[in-house]
């Protein structure tokens, strides 16, 4: 069974977000892999196991040849990824997004699944998995807790609101995955080292048979009108614990009549 | 300005984050509609009408997820109705409904919306970096505009109208959309008041130490005060809770009249999900975490130490 996962590199989110002058996030510094992907990532490579052959390739796209958070991947064990990399691909909303991962999973050849998180963890739009899916005009499950394979049927365990929903579709399909469904890997030594010889292939938006006017900015097709901070919230009291902690948090309570 | 709205209803009841959206849409056009894909349509049009639509078309969804099912049908309707602007709850099926009708209509989305305003064409406003810088947006695009907003954003008032006219759609051919069937819903039990509903919210972080810390420390405190207890992202991912707790920029916003966070730093992710609480109050051990920027009263020292004084005092006070 082939799985493709789409992953991101994104600014270390430990370190505070920036805009750029055209509104678009600073993505100067380190990249690395979105830790939301490295669900993706292991489900993926659980799977393969499972169904006992096949491998998985990563789809990624960046404006620069970024392959640092790749790298972090390939050492876990997929076994290729497909990087679309080109300067038209900056401003890039969620559709154009989806639009050049749909069509580098075409590259990718026979295919069964694709994962992906249910959102990247810098710009959270949320919609590019179903958006690849009708693209593609494949089934779509999201938000999946557990997946499994088998006979050309999916079966997925979907978070709602109250519980979960058992759902099945056909294969080839796209599911994302919630962060925490399974335990990623590290890479080992000789998954890093195995990882620096992995294939990256570095394709452009053109070669995709894509017009660089359909993504970037240019295919965002949106304009941010306004950036501003947000109202602080009125400064409020910090305490040391000394032993009255708790009594100061009940005397704000009893004041707000909670307790 | 003629402006739809996914309806999302949960069996029979319409969600409160769907009638925020038409309270909120009836402010910036003169034409509400709603579009709804299951079997409750006429409740739905009874609560989407009093709260301002007009009309209800009504989706028989099959045996389909009802988010992609509705984006296929919310994509061929809108080519029929043209409306200016289609609005989706930042939900489960109202961020599918809304990425199908994107890819379908080849139309941008813009997500995570908080604010809405209709003049000199609709502005869209978001936050981001937890929150803290806000964002205006307008599409340049054709409509219809897809706008995905999250729950919370604006009060729900209802307009005095009466039931909404039903348009019967049946049955959409949804084509690989609606391939995905659903086979069975699992319901959770949960205890205490919900999450999004309770006026005192305790939720607990990394902090705590350990999953077993969750129930005497975090559930305890929050089932004295009879409130709902969450969680941070992090204890989510680690197994400690079900992602049902999660509070935050993927899990659920809340807005309780107390939000009381323990062992919990303040990511971004999480503080976008709590901040606008009425009241914040915080414990951590280390005096810079990002939650004492938001907390009213915070409280720099150990979460095992506070927290059962705490209880202890509030069981002392009967």
């Amino acid at each position: 069974m082939n799985v493709v996962v789409c992953v991101k590199q994104i600014p270390d989110p430990a370190v505070p977000g920036a805009l750029e002058a055209d509104h678009t996030l600073d993505r100067s510094g380190k990249l690395i892999l979105d830790e939301s992907d490295s669900y993706g990532v292991e489900m993926a490579l659980q799977l393969v196991d499972a169904a006992g052959g096949g491998e998985v390739t990563l789809v990624s796209m960046a404006p620069n040849e970024e392959v640092g958070g790749l790298r972090t991947a390939l050492a876990m064990g997929a076994a290729k990824a497909i990087l679309v990399s080109d300067p038209a691909l900056g401003g890039s909303d969620a559709l154009s997004t989806a639009k050049v991962l749909a069509k580098a999973i075409e590259r990718a050849g026979e295919v069964d699944l694709v994962l992906a998180a249910t959102e990247s963890s810098d710009g959270y739009t949320g919609t590019v998995p179903a958006q690849v899916a009708e693209l593609l005009d494949w089934p779509a499950v999201t938000f999946a807790k557990k997946v499994e394979v088998a006979g050309g049927t999916v079966k997925v365990q979907r978070q709602t609101e109250a519980g979960y929903d058992e759902v099945e579709a056909p294969t080839p399909a796209v599911v994302s995955v919630t962060a925490g469904v399974v335990e990623p890997r590290y890479p080992s030594f000789k998954g890093i080292m195995a990882a620096k010889s992995k294939p990256v292939d570095n394709v452009t938006v053109a070669d995709l048979g894509l017009d660089a006017s359909q993504v970037g900015w240019s295919g965002a097709r949106q304009e941010i009108t306004n950036v501003a901070e947000a109202p602080a919230r009125q400064a409020g009291e910090k305490f040391e614990d000394d032993g009255t902690g708790a009594e100061k948090i009940v005397a704000f309570l009893e004041q707000l009549k909670v307790v | 300005m003629k402006v739809w709205v996914y309806a999302e209803a949960d069996g029979d009841k319409v969600t409160t984050a769907t009638l925020e959206l038409l309270t909120k849409a009836r402010e910036v056009a003169d034409t509400v509609e709603a579009v709804y894909a299951g079997s409750a349509g006429d409740a739905v049009a009874a609560a989407v009408g009093a709260h301002g639509a007009t009309k209800l078309f009504v989706v028989d969804p099959g045996g389909g997820l009802h988010g992609h099912v509705a984006g296929r049908a919310i994509a061929q309707l809108a080519g029929e109705h043209n409306p200016d602007a289609i609005l989706f709850v930042q939900s489960y099926d109202g961020r599918d409904a809304i990425a199908r009708v994107s890819a379908r209509l080849d139309r941008p989305v813009l997500t995570n919306g908080m604010a809405l305003s209709g003049e000199g064409g609709l502005t869209f406003g978001t936050a981001i970096f937890g929150g803290m810088t806000l964002v205006d947006a307008k599409f340049s695009a054709d409509g219809p505009a897809l706008l995905a907003i999250r729950p919370k954003s604006f009060a729900a008032e209802e307009s005095g109208g009466g039931p909404a006219e039903v348009v019967n759609v049946g049955a959409v051919d949804a084509g690989t959309a609606g391939a995905a069937k659903l086979l069975e819903r699992h319901v959770e039990e949960q205890q205490g008041p919900k999450l999004e509903e309770a006026s005192v919210v305790v939720s607990g972080g990394r902090g705590i130490g350990a999953s077993e810390n969750y129930a005497p420390l975090v559930e305890e405190l929050a089932k004295l005060l009879k409130g709902a207890w969450g969680a941070s992202r992090a204890i989510v991912d680690a197994g400690w809770v079900p992602y049902a707790l999660q509070v935050g920029q993927t899990g659920k916003t809340v807005k309780p009249k107390v939000y009381i966070a323990l062992g919990i730093s303040g990511a971004t992710q999480h503080l976008v999900g709590m901040k606008n609480s009425d009241n914040i109050v915080a414990v951590n051990k280390d005096g810079e975490a990002p939650i004492f920027s938001v907390a009213d009263i915070g409280i720099v020292g150990d979460v095992h130490k506070v927290v059962p004084q705490l209880i202890e005092l509030i069981k002392a006070k009967g």
